[in-house]
């Protein structure tokens, strides 16, 4: 089994997700190669062959582009697999990938298994086992399913070019919008998810954090909705947070918001459905209808 | 400008997932069924478009699914959509992302699309391929995941979401595909006056055969709950009790309350 890792690299820097790929190489038991579009004054510490593109030829972002040098590196190496993450740059560029190659994509893939891939479905309360039917495969992985694994070693750089018309333009990047509070440094986190039902209800969830002296959280629903401001969000697209306690309210766990808070001390939910994936990562899962709990706690709490 | 938005039909997803006679997806016993909500952002913006352009012109939405993603196709043209295409496929659920983009991309081929909204992923399979699979089956520009969208004479201006809250700004020449994600705009709920307009817009039913000469390239081998992992306890029962109990385990096991 051969496989060829797409590594990622953001404003300037190699990012630490790259080592990811080649934590699920390894438990593959794969002979690997990789390529970044990025500068040889980052390399990644690994000590296979490299394809390398220059960054400040190829863009941080320019799919077609990096679809032609990916489509140069799998002629070189002939892999059956080409991995990325699943991420804002792999889901974007792997089914490029695989359309030119005509290949089968196993989207968001969390573990091998000996009858094909595991991946998630139904918003993370289901999984799928899923087999490829072609030649080649392409593999996105979901960010934080493999461990990082850091090799060490330098690699064998090879050096890639290619020309692409391109019929997409970046302009630049727009930073994150400003934090008013910044939830990492909270003790306790209180978050408000969608299971709330509605904006009037915020301040219950807001009195639970008060009480225990904590911040307001929220899942991205309950910002996108206006409910909540941005600067709340927990998550992937959010903060990332580690308090001592986590309570969440109505949040039914979806990867993305796990990402963001499963480093947690100690987590309680409150979900009115007991099969919510949430139970997975929470230390208490409490199944009740968190409107009749939420304010029967805080009551308690602030005696 | 001709506008196609398509949709997909998933289940609620609070609900109880069992696998199905073949185990490779979920019964659809007792299910309700509703818009993906990725795609509910791409049609709110797509008739937001239209709306701009005025009657020079025409928005398709289109759904590959049994007879019941009608009613999805029904909500899409009660907010805006001008007409439909239904492509009817009582075996859509076991076509891989490859199929379905494909049965896409026939329907849309001769039909001089300018810009081709989709959402960035559905809910239930979730696998971020059609859209970007059917913009390279079509050869023509895509970006996904976006939270921005703007459309002046031929160039789209549309902010994609990055990990940590970036966003990255691009600019495409129609004609074009974009993916939508979550928060992209505030999707409308129709009104009884337009869903009553809505009743007399045009829905084609295709048979998915005249369509789609692609074989799978994935194959799902079983669908089946996660294995239980985490040895966090589940508190069930009268909510008095369960404040009490909870109460207990804040003392005991955090340092929150004393
Ligand atoms: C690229 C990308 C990035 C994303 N980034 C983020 C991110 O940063 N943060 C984030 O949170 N999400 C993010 N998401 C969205 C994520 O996938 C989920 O859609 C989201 O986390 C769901 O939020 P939720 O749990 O509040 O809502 P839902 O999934 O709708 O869950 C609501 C839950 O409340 C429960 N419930 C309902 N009513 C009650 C009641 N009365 N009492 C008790 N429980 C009840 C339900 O059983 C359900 O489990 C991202 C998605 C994508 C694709
Ligand atoms: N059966 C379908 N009918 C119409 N559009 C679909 C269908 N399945 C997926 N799509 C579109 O493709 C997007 C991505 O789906 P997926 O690749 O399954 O995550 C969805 O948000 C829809 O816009």
């Amino acid at each position: 089994m051969k496989t060829l890792l797409i590594g990622e690299y953001r404003e300037g820097k190699l990012l630490e997700s790259t080592y990811e790929l080649l934590s699920f190489a390894a438990q593959l038991n794969a002979d690997t190669a990789m390529l970044l579009v990025g500068s040889e004054s980052q390399l990644p510490a690994y000590a296979g062959t490299l394809y390398l593109a220059d960054i400040a030829t190829c863009g941080e972002y320019n799919p077609d582009l990096h679809k032609k040098l990916i489509l140069d590196a799998v002629q070189k190496e002939n892999p059956d697999c080409i991995v990325f993450l699943h991420s804002s740059y792999g889901w974007d560029l792997a089914p490029r990938v695989a359309a030119a190659l005509k290949a089968a994509q196993i989207s968001e893939v969390i573990a091998n298994l000996d009858g094909g891939f595991e991946v998630g479905c139904c918003n993370a309360k289901m999984r799928r086992t899923v087999k490829s039917t072609t030649a080649r495969t392409v593999i996105t992985i979901q960010a934080g399913a493999f461990p990082v694994l850091q090799p060490g070693g330098s690699p064998a750089v090879q050096k890639l070019t290619a020309d692409s018309s391109g019929n997409l333009e970046f302009i630049g990047y727009e930073p994150a919008e400003k934090k008013d509070v910044d939830l990492a440094k909270a003790e306790v986190i209180v978050t408000a998810g969608r299971g709330i039902g509605k904006k009037d209800n915020v301040p219950v969830i807001q009195a639970l954090a008060r009480a225990l002296g904590g911040e307001l959280g929220a899942s991205r629903p309950v910002v996108d909705a206006g409910w909540v401001e941005h600067s709340h969000q927990v998550g992937t697209t959010g903060q990332t947070v580690s308090p001592k306690l986590y309570i969440a309210c109505g949040v039914s766990g979806a990867i993305q918001h796990l990402a963001g808070m499963k480093k947690s001390d100690f987590i309680i939910a409150i979900n009115k459905d007991k099969d919510a994936p949430i139970g997975e990562v929470a230390d208490v899962l409490v199944v009740a209808d968190v409107m009749q709990f939420v304010p029967a706690l805080t009551a308690k709490v602030a005696k | 400008m001709k506008l196609l938005v398509c949709i997909k039909q998933v289940p609620d997803l609070e609900s109880r997932f069992k696998p199905d006679a073949t185990g490779t997806w979920f019964s659809e016993t007792d299910l309700a069924f509703r818009m993906n909500e990725y795609d509910e952002y791409a049609v709110e913006q797509a008739v937001r478009l239209r709306e701009q352009l005025g009657d020079s012109c025409e928005l398709t939405v289109l759904s590959i699914g049994p007879d019941r993603v009608v009613e999805a196709i029904k909500k899409a043209l009660a907010m805006g959509c001008d007409n439909a295409a239904h492509i009817q496929d009582n075996a859509a659920s076991s076509k891989d992302p490859w199929q379905i983009a494909a049965t896409i991309a026939a329907y849309a081929k001769d039909k001089g699309f300018d810009i081709i909204f989709t959402g960035m992923q559905s809910q239930d399979r979730g696998s971020a391929q059609v859209g970007v699979t059917v913009a390279e089956l079509l050869g023509i520009a895509c970006t996904t995941t976006i939270v921005g969208f703007a459309c002046d004479s031929g160039t789209i201006t549309a902010k994609r979401e990055l990990e940590g809250g970036i966003k990255g700004v691009v600019k495409l020449k129609t004609p074009a595909l974009v993916t939508c994600q979550l928060g992209l705009n505030v999707p409308r709920y129709p009104t009884l006056p337009n869903i009553m307009k809505a009743k007399k817009k045009e829905i084609i039913a295709i048979p998915v055969g005249d369509l789609l000469k692609e074989e799978a390239l994935a194959i799902t081998a079983s669908f089946h709950p996660p294995a239980k992992k985490g040895g966090g306890i589940v508190l069930e029962g009268d909510v008095a009790d369960l404040v009490e109990k909870v109460i207990a385990i804040l003392k005991d096991k955090t340092a929150v309350l004393r």
